[in-house]
């Protein structure tokens, strides 16, 4: 019997399982949620990519699908949405209204939900086909394996400055 | 429709009413800010007029206009149910005296519109009962529907730090 050893690194294990399991909070606002609601029912079915079972409190999801329009108003509410996710979290703009405000360009919209908090894939389209949303899901899939999300940079980068300090103080 | 309602107001008011208008069916008359509870209270207590559902309130920013001789106008649409007809009251404003006595102590319904007007234009209603903003937040300054409100001015609540990740 010979030796068979697989080897990976942890990170890539780990993001290969979450890539296959998102979590998803939607926060909906506007009409986009009814092509959310499509892509989730079984005629597209989110779960072929593991994201299929939303949860309504952010402590139990890791993707937030920021879907329609986002007034000034509602902001202090998605930063803190988006401050009570599960880590590491990922977001998803859906539609023109949350990726850039879309056509209202006026005082009570913001300009495009990254300006409150950063975002992972943008989806055009007003409102976007289930098809997109799908090739949203599996480019942020890529996005996830790779380690090239947001919050995955930031918190290797923070785990970098971490050991330099320990090094310094060595 | 409603050609008996302007002439029962002319006959009655007379100066008070500064003109009336009456265009497809659609019959408005132009009252003076001072007269206007009591034109109204005539409007909503007479039997023959039985007013009885306020449908909107708002106003109307005319610059620009050719014909702008008052900027703001805030506008009354009123129904009788009884009565089947209605009348639309304009109230012109002079600029830098934004003020109108309130109409929400004779139909409760304009509580809010009188609200949203004072938000969206500035207008100030005398004897409301709680005049400050209904939709936008303290926070905001100025009034979003006046046509010299710039189309890219903000008063953002919450904003990230940009990072070049």
């Amino acid at each position: 019997m010979g030796l068979e050893i697989t080897t990976t690194k942890l990170e890539d294990l780990a993001n290969w399982g979450r890539k296959f399991s998102f979590f998803t909070y939607p926060f909906i606002t506007a009409c986009c949620g009814m092509e959310f609601m499509s892509v989730a029912a079984p005629k597209y079915d989110l779960a072929r990519f593991g994201a299929e079972f939303p949860r309504f409190s952010p402590r139990q999801s890791d993707l937030m699908m920021v879907v329609g329009t986002i007034t000034e108003k509602q902001g202090p509410a998605l930063k803190r949405v988006y401050d009570q996710l599960a880590e590491p979290a990922f977001v998803i703009a859906f539609g023109v209204c949350a990726s850039t405000g879309g056509f209202y360009q006026n005082y009570s919209v913001v300009p495009g939900i990254d300006q409150i908090i950063p975002v992972d894939v943008y989806i055009p389209g007003c409102p976007p086909r289930p098809e997109q949303v799908l090739d949203g899901i599996m480019l942020l899939q890529k996005k996830v394996a790779e380690g090239r999300t947001h919050h995955q940079v930031r918190g290797r980068r923070e785990a970098l400055e971490k050991r330099e300090q320990q090094n310094e103080g060595a | 429709m409603s050609q008996a309602v302007l002439d029962a107001l002319t006959s009655k008011f007379g100066d008070a009413i500064l003109s009336t208008q009456s265009k497809y069916q659609d019959e408005s008359v132009t009252v003076a800010p001072a007269k206007l509870v009591e034109v109204c209270t005539f409007l909503k207590d007479d039997d023959k007029m039985a007013f009885d559902s306020p449908v909107f309130l708002t106003c109307t920013d005319h610059m620009g206009l050719p014909d702008e001789k008052h900027r703001f106008e805030v506008v009354v649409q009123l129904r009788s149910t009884t009565k089947k007809h209605r009348i639309r009251i304009k109230v012109p404003l002079e600029e830098g005296k934004l003020k109108v006595p309130t109409l929400s102590g004779l139909w409760v319904g304009f509580n809010w519109l009188e609200r949203e007007t004072y938000d969206m234009y500035g207008v100030e209603f005398e004897g409301h009962p709680d005049m400050r903003r209904i939709y936008m937040y303290d926070e905001f300054e100025g009034f979003p529907l006046r046509k010299d409100f710039p189309k890219d001015r903000r008063f953002p609540l919450a904003r990230r730090e940009w990072t070049d990740e």
